[in-house]
């Protein structure tokens, strides 16, 4: 079961309490990658914030062809961020030859254009490189959008943040997700690495998502082509929150009741009964039938926990204004805020969806069944 | 020497000709008749025995030779009364001293032919290998990184959506705030939510009073007492008035058929209904005689069934192969989707029923762009029917497994596999393993399937089998009473009985099904098309269906 440490504050932090968050969960778990997705970026990239940023990984082959492709695009490098490797005895981990989160000025043409021409642009130009790296695993890019960096890598995530020199604190944001990976399923690929971003939406999920197949030819047959991939299960929870909140514009609370719908008596008390009867049979094949917990966030900032109704996989958020962390177990929220109201923790129903407004200034419970 | 005419009976079959041999025991036998009374095609006979016997009564030996006269029981080898082998005889006799043996040697096709007249029966293909469906495993067990749930005490939701299932951008939604609302002045298509095994079209006039009386009974009582929404087919030839008067005619799908039988008693009892039909299926063909028509042979057609039909009795009631009125798939399906929806104010939904054919996808097609089309029902190879040729049976049709399948990728290409449902029909439970079958359906892509030999069997004890065992129910002689209308037959049949059985049927598929899903990790939403859960030791098969090979 992989662990989950997800941190939103109002102000810059460094993944390094994400990282020694999921150290202290760590007990049982092989802890056989780490994936961290940074929004609202401070550091070096705080006064970058209208640049998109491609993140990823590369051999020196696909960094010929990355600069090659981007030139040819007509994306210019801003700024280039690259990780100082260090190495010591003893760690279990195969360095890549670059590691980069390179911020770009868009293509001339671009730049005054309405965001759903630039995001589409974004998404295409990952999704070419993805394509063009996949053949001989030369590039992995993980997201490329404005504020918004992804580090990926297999080993153990306390020797990859020393790894990647996160342990000097100059990277730093105000969300932040981070999974430590339990290799179960799947064999260790970077692609199938938690947490998933999708233009502003990131995801990230405990346990595994037993109807998964007939999701993801339900999101491939969507035809937007940034539902690809899937190599893990869990890929598919990013793609749904993007389809409901981006694609169909329904609030966000609909993302539960579409991918933990209601029963069919439970429905009729929900005030927007007549509505959600309808959604739930029209988006019937996306019910993800855990169990899972799911943490994600919007490109508002708003962080979320949810979980489906057998609820086997644990989940806690606690904090205060100003900063609140929500945990897949209840040591990472120590060690992430420890200086908090405890029996305020709030340990989410299977009717619940804990939301965290942006800048972590209000905590939300909203119930399923009252709506 | 014997005479030469003792021995000229080359004009006559041997009864290793026939597919049963008749087992007669003498030393058990009281003669009571029983055997030969109830033998629907009298392939039994008292018979005179002429015995030679040799004793001696001395205390050495002193053969002697008697002559004796016995009665006894004797099979005829007339091709037209051929042993069905029912075993009606057995069930009757007393003393087990007669029982039909099944002759892997016969040659009944080569002769059942008389008169230039093809062999015609009822029942399903006589093929007993094990069906693709049979061969399905179910492979993706939850276990530790996904736990098991407990079929016992688990929620579980094993319903299905029949109806047209509209698209989440076409619904008509809008956010006001926080919350989404329904826009008024929208049509959105009706949808059932049902339980995933139906019991398939048979008419009344197919099925006997009984039988069907049964049936309606059985499913009315899951849905009212047990809460289980199981639904019924009538098959085409009408419905009971007092049916349709109803509170319970939402538990039923009235079929419309080429020959419209019962149609305007239907259509005449409109104004006096008090629900709508759970839906309205129009037959365009059926898997067990794929393009052929249905007969309703005279001797079945007698008041009850008349009046229901809306026919004078005692005449052949013919349903031609296809919709007389109709020459286009866009007249034959489109228009009559849409006559049947304005029947009942676009508040029913309605669906086409087709045998399974290589050409499913372009009916498919044209459905999926009919937004008033409420499913497609395909009916597979392994489908039984109460009166066909035997080479259409045998030898037309196309299985259900790959055709389904096919439809449903074809559907997920379009991104419509959620828009319009797909219900399999023909050779689920063909085996006795109706859940697994249907699960593995479903998992294929199918939202439903039908069932109608299994529920004859279990409700009912119906004998046939794919051995060509009884198969006569285009006879009028059912021996158990299911599709006979002959009153002192189907009153060997206890509706009451028929209902009961029907309710365990279906409680236990339902229990079967959740020991299915469970293991799987499935308990929220049926799990169509999820494929990932199926595999099959046959590679061939595998990549047909687009499943996993396990050996």
């Amino acid at each position: 079961m992989c662990r989950l440490s997800a941190i939103t504050s109002s102000t810059y932090f460094s993944p390094m309490e994400n990282i020694l968050a999921l150290e202290t969960m760590k007990e049982g778990h092989d802890g056989s990658g780490l994936g961290l997705v940074m929004k609202d970026l401070g550091g070096p990239f705080e006064d970058l914030k209208s640049y998109p940023i491609l993140s990823g990984t590369c051999s020196n082959k696909g960094l010929d062809m990355l600069d090659d492709y981007m030139q040819q695009a007509g994306f210019r490098i801003k700024y280039n961020w690259e990780p100082k490797i260090k190495r010591t005895a003893g760690m279990e981990i195969e360095p890549r030859d670059h590691y980069f989160a390179r911020a770009y000025q868009y293509p001339s043409p671009y730049e005054p254009k309405a965001q759903v021409e630039w995001e589409r642009l974004l998404l295409e130009t990952r999704m070419d490189l993805r394509r063009m790296g996949e053949k001989d695993n030369s590039l992995f890019v993980f997201s490329f959008y404005p504020d918004c960096l992804t580090l990926k890598e297999v080993g153990d995530p306390l020797q990859l943040s020393e790894f990647f020199g996160l342990d000097d604190l100059s990277l730093q944001a105000k969300v932040i997700l981070a999974q430590g990976r339990q290799n179960t399923n799947y064999a260790i690929y970077l692609y199938a690495c938690h947490p998933f971003f999708i233009q502003g939406y990131c995801t990230m999920t405990n346990g595994e998502n037993t109807a998964f197949v007939p999701i993801r030819e339900y999101l491939t047959s969507r035809e937007f082509s940034g539902y690809t991939g899937y190599n893990s299960d869990s890929e598919v929870f990013a793609h749904i929150l993007h389809f409901a909140h981006r694609q169909l514009k329904y609030p966000l609370t609909y993302y539960k009741d579409i991918i933990t719908p209601l029963k069919d008596e439970e429905i009729l008390d929900r005030p927007d009964g007549k509505a959600l009867s309808l959604l739930k049979k029209s988006l019937r094949p996306l019910c993800i039938d855990g169990p899972n917990m799911v943490i994600g966030f919007v490109p508002d900032g708003t962080i979320f926990m949810l979980q489906d109704s057998k609820k086997l996989r644990p989940g806690v958020v606690g904090g205060a204004a100003g900063k609140y962390a929500l945990m897949s177990e209840m040591c990472g929220l120590d060690r992430a805020v420890p200086q908090r109201d405890r029996p305020a923790d709030i340990f989410p129903s299977k009717y619940d969806m804990v939301m965290v407004t942006p800048n972590a200034q209000e905590v939300h419970v909203w119930n399923q069944l009252h709506g | 020497m014997e005479p030469a005419s003792r021995l000229d009976h080359n004009g006559q079959l041997t009864l290793q000709e026939f597919p049963y041999i008749i087992q007669w025991r003498e030393d058990r036998c009281t003669r009571c008749g029983r055997c030969t009374a109830v033998c629907p095609q009298q392939a039994i006979e008292p018979a005179v025995f002429a015995q030679r016997l040799v004793h001696s009564d001395s205390v050495t030996p002193m053969p002697s030779t008697v002559r004796k006269v016995s009665h006894g029981i004797r099979q005829v080898n007339d091709i037209d009364r051929y042993c069905t082998g029912c075993g009606m005889c057995s069930l009757v006799c007393p003393n087990m001293a007669i029982a039909p043996h099944y002759n892997p040697h016969h040659k009944f096709l080569f002769h059942k032919n008389l008169g230039g007249t093809p062999y015609k029966r009822g029942g399903r293909r006589n093929d007993p290998s094990p069906s693709t469906l049979d061969k399905l495993k179910f492979t993706r067990i939850s276990m530790l990184t996904d736990p098991a749930l407990d079929a016992g005490r688990h929620e579980f939701y094993i319903r299905t959506l029949l109806g047209r299932i509209p698209s989440p951008d076409k619904l008509p939604l809008k956010a006001t705030g926080k919350r989404l609302i329904v826009k008024d002045g929208h049509f959105v298509p009706p949808v059932r939510e049902i339980f995933p095994i139906r019991i398939g079209s048979m008419s009344i006039g197919a099925l006997s009073p009984h039988m069907w009386e049964g049936l309606a009974m059985g499913i009315t009582y899951l849905n009212e007492v047990e809460g289980i929404p199981v639904v019924m087919c009538s098959g085409e030839g009408g419905m009971p008035l007092r049916l349709l008067r109803s509170r319970f005619l939402k538990y039923f799908i009235p079929q419309i058929a080429s020959g419209y039988f019962g149609w305007d008693e239907i259509i005449h009892a409109l104004p006096d209904m008090v629900e709508d039909p759970c839906a309205i299926e129009i037959k365009y063909g059926q898997g067990a005689k794929p393009g052929d028509g249905g007969l309703l042979m005279s001797y079945k057609v007698l008041k009850l069934i008349a009046g229901i039909r809306g026919v004078p009795m005692h005449i052949d009631l013919a349903s031609p192969p296809t919709h007389q009125t109709k020459y286009s798939i866009e007249e034959a399906v489109a228009k009559m989707i849409q006559s049947m929806s304005m029947a009942w104010g676009f508040r029913v939904p309605v669906y086409p029923k087709i045998s399974g054919t290589k050409t499913a996808q372009a009916v498919l097609n044209n459905l999926a762009r009919n937004p008033y089309a409420a499913a497609l029902c395909i009916d597979g190879e392994d489908g039984g029917t109460g009166a066909a040729y035997n080479v259409s049976m045998d030898k037309m049709g196309h299985p259900i497994a790959s055709n389904i399948r096919d439809c449903y990728l074809d559907l997920v290409k379009q991104g419509k596999q959620n828009e319009l449902p797909l219900i399999a029909a023909g050779g689920m439970g063909k085996a006795g393993n109706l859940a697994a079958n249907a699960a593995a359906m479903i998992m294929l892509g199918a939202s439903a399937v039908d069932i109608g030999k299994y529920i004859m069997q279990t409700a009912a004890g119906c004998l046939g089998d794919e051995y060509n065992r009884c198969n006569l129910c285009n006879t009028g002689k059912c021996p158990r009473g299911i599709t006979t209308q002959n009153p002192r037959l189907y009153r060997r049949l206890d509706p009451d009985k028929v209902a009961e059985r029907v309710v365990e049927v279906f409680k236990s598929a339902e229990i079967e099904l959740k020991k299915i899903f469970a293991p799987m990790g499935r308990s929220t939403q049926l799990p169509i098309g999820m494929s990932d859960g199926l595999s099959v030791g046959d590679k061939a098969m595998a990549e047909r269906l687009k499943i996993d090979y396990a050996c």
